[in-house]
């Protein structure tokens, strides 16, 4: 039976009056005048959030001249690539992208490897050790990154890595929600008969680790991999202050560096950000799923 | 015998991650709380035990209060500017989850939450240059008078306020979704069929149910307020260009007292007012939270 037969029959049966039938079509007309409305609403404020990055890649492409115009222009009249090449030649802009690339990576890495370690050990092996370990994890996890970066930024400094891409990585190499994440989603998510049977069958607790735990995972892992990578590629406080030489700043240190600079140019400035927004975007809107999933999941605490 | 073996495997590979953990997350704030309470001077030898002394000579401290102040001042304006908006954008990016556009709207509400800090901030600084940006160019075209939007004491603030808005709206909206998401359905029928409209029901159902996750959003919000930093770090730089100064926050008077006065002790103390802060806002939703489960 097709459904416009369903609709047929009801006709049939129940006969609407003229009134009713007139009723029901205004209110369809109010209801989509008012999903209008919102969709009109909520365009102009997705273009007011998009409108200044819009600005900072079109000033990319501007002269100087067209730069210093007033009433400034939106789209540059004059397109050039000037401003990309020159900022190329003035500073180490790909050599600071490679720092941010090589910290974000590693970060990454690290914080995957000890959050799934740790999330599936406190997640499946309810000792009472492991729980008073958890409930110290957890307890730092509000303590923000800038209170305690003072004393790490002297240990950096003891072990001798300041200005290199250790000396950043040893700030960014657990998180406490990721653990808390991957703990979450042993518990739901990999049930104890699974691992019972295998442990039956004769498999090794690193077999099973490996083989059972991490494939059931991947969805959380993948999630958590890019909270990190892009943790670590918007750090800004910590680089800071651990990177002091030239060569060795990360894109966000060089550029608010870069800006402060008696002659700022502007136009250089936009191309600078704009080289290092591109990328984060497009890779943002490719890994968009795997983030929403990410940052949503911090918001469910319960 | 089984139970035990477990044990040292659990024990054995938590190891390594436990000992990152103290060495890189403990150890340094606990260190924090310890120098706190010495005169730690880079320079000098002696670093002497002195109490609360560095907490009591902060009280006074003319820079420390201006920042204090300013970062209160920044955590609760965004926290203002951001909820109300978040709430009302997730709120209608809900109502329409089922259009073809709705992917484009959360899409484009949240990427200035994932944008790079300091890329993000010059497109603003250039919106609020005085000479150049197109925000006087719009107030003039109104026939508005030209602000001085960076160097005004007042608007220097509320400057940046915005551009913290503009990067912490993306994440509440998102969060709110996922709330909006998990409520039930047929609350909303039951209210539709009581005649209730969509508005009606936005106040009277949407809002106190979504209160846990309001509350949520609002302590994240405040605490990433109170560690403001490159956002003022960009914006602010005084008319003789030095970053920061034009609007003094928390992060940067810690850090210049540690590096560039070499008062560490010092600076850690601010570090423990930051943390203090943080806990309380902490406290404060914990209890509300319970507050809210017993009635």
């Amino acid at each position: 039976m097709t459904p416009k037969d369903v609709t047929g029959k009801a006709m049939h049966h129940v006969e609407p009056t003229a009134e009713e039938l007139a009723e029901g079509l205004r209110l369809r007309r109010k209801k989509r005048l008012n999903n209008l409305a919102i969709d009109i609403f909520l365009m102009i404020v997705s273009v007011l959030m998009l409108l200044p990055l819009v600005f900072l890649v079109a000033n990319a492409f501007k002269t100087p001249a067209e730069m210093l115009a007033w009433p400034p222009t939106i789209i540059p009249n004059d397109p050039t690539t000037a401003n990309f090449k020159a900022v190329l030649g003035d500073t180490p802009l790909l050599r600071w992208i490679g720092n941010s690339i090589a910290f974000a990576v590693m970060s990454t890495i690290a914080i995957v490897a000890t959050s799934s370690i740790a999330g599936y050990i406190f997640g499946k092996f309810r000792f009472q050790t492991m729980n008073v370990l958890f409930a110290l994890f957890l307890a730092t996890a509000i303590v923000p990154f800038e209170v305690y970066m003072i004393p790490l930024y002297f240990q950096a400094k003891s072990l001798g890595i300041l200005n290199s891409v250790w000396g950043l990585l040893i700030g960014y190499l657990v998180m406490s929600f990721g653990i808390f994440l991957i703990r979450q989603n042993v518990i739901h998510s990999i049930p104890d008969e699974l691992l019972e049977a295998a442990r039956i069958d004769g498999a090794g607790e690193f077999w099973i680790f490996f083989r059972i735990v991490l494939p059931l995972l991947r969805g959380a892992l993948g999630a958590l991999a890019v909270l990190a990578f892009f943790q670590a590629w918007t750090a800004f406080a910590w680089p800071m202050i651990v990177t002091t030489t030239r060569s060795s700043y990360t894109i966000e240190v060089g550029l608010a560096l870069f800006q402060t600079g008696f002659t700022v140019d502007l136009g250089r400035l936009s191309a600078a950000s704009a080289t290092v927004l591109i990328p984060s975007i497009l890779l943002f809107v490719i890994l968009r799923r795997n983030f929403v999933q990410g940052v949503a999941s911090t918001g469910l605490k319960e | 015998m089984l139970k035990r073996k477990r044990f040292i495997f659990a024990m054995l590979a938590i190891l390594p991650t436990l000992a990152i953990f103290a060495y890189v997350r403990l150890y340094p704030i606990a260190d924090t709380l310890r120098l706190s309470l010495f005169q730690w001077n880079i320079l000098s030898k002696n670093k002497p035990f002195i109490g609360l002394a560095n907490f009591r000579e902060l009280m006074g401290d003319h820079l420390f209060l201006d920042a204090l102040v300013n970062t209160t001042i920044i955590a609760f304006g965004v926290l203002f500017l951001t909820i109300p908006m978040a709430l009302i954008i997730a709120a209608l990016i809900f109502h329409r989850t089922r259009s073809k556009m709705a992917g484009f709207y959360e899409t484009a509400v949240f990427i200035p939450h994932v944008v790079s800090l300091v890329p993000a901030a010059m497109a603003w600084k250039w919106i609020f240059d005085a000479r150049l940006g197109p925000l006087n160019a719009f107030l003039s075209f109104l026939g508005i008078p030209m602000q001085n939007w960076l160097f005004d004491p007042v608007l220097s603030v509320i400057c940046i306020i915005i551009l913290c808005s503009w990067q912490a709206l993306g994440y509440a909206v998102l969060i709110y979704i996922v709330g909006f998401k998990n409520l039930p359905v047929s609350l909303y029928e039951a209210a539709k069929l009581d005649g209730a409209s969509g508005p009606q029901s936005f106040w009277y159902l949407s809002i106190p149910m979504l209160k846990p996750i309001t509350l949520y959003v609002s302590v994240v919000t405040l605490v990433s307020g109170f560690n403001v930093y490159a956002q003022a770090f960009v914006l602010a730089s005084d008319a003789q260009g030095a970053p920061g100064r034009q609007v003094r926050v928390l992060v940067l008077d810690m850090l210049e007292n540690s590096f560039r006065n070499y008062r560490v002790g010092y600076a850690a103390s601010e570090a423990v007012v930051l943390l203090v802060i943080v806990l309380g806002l902490t406290l404060i939703q914990f209890s509300m939270l319970r507050e809210r489960g017993r009635t």
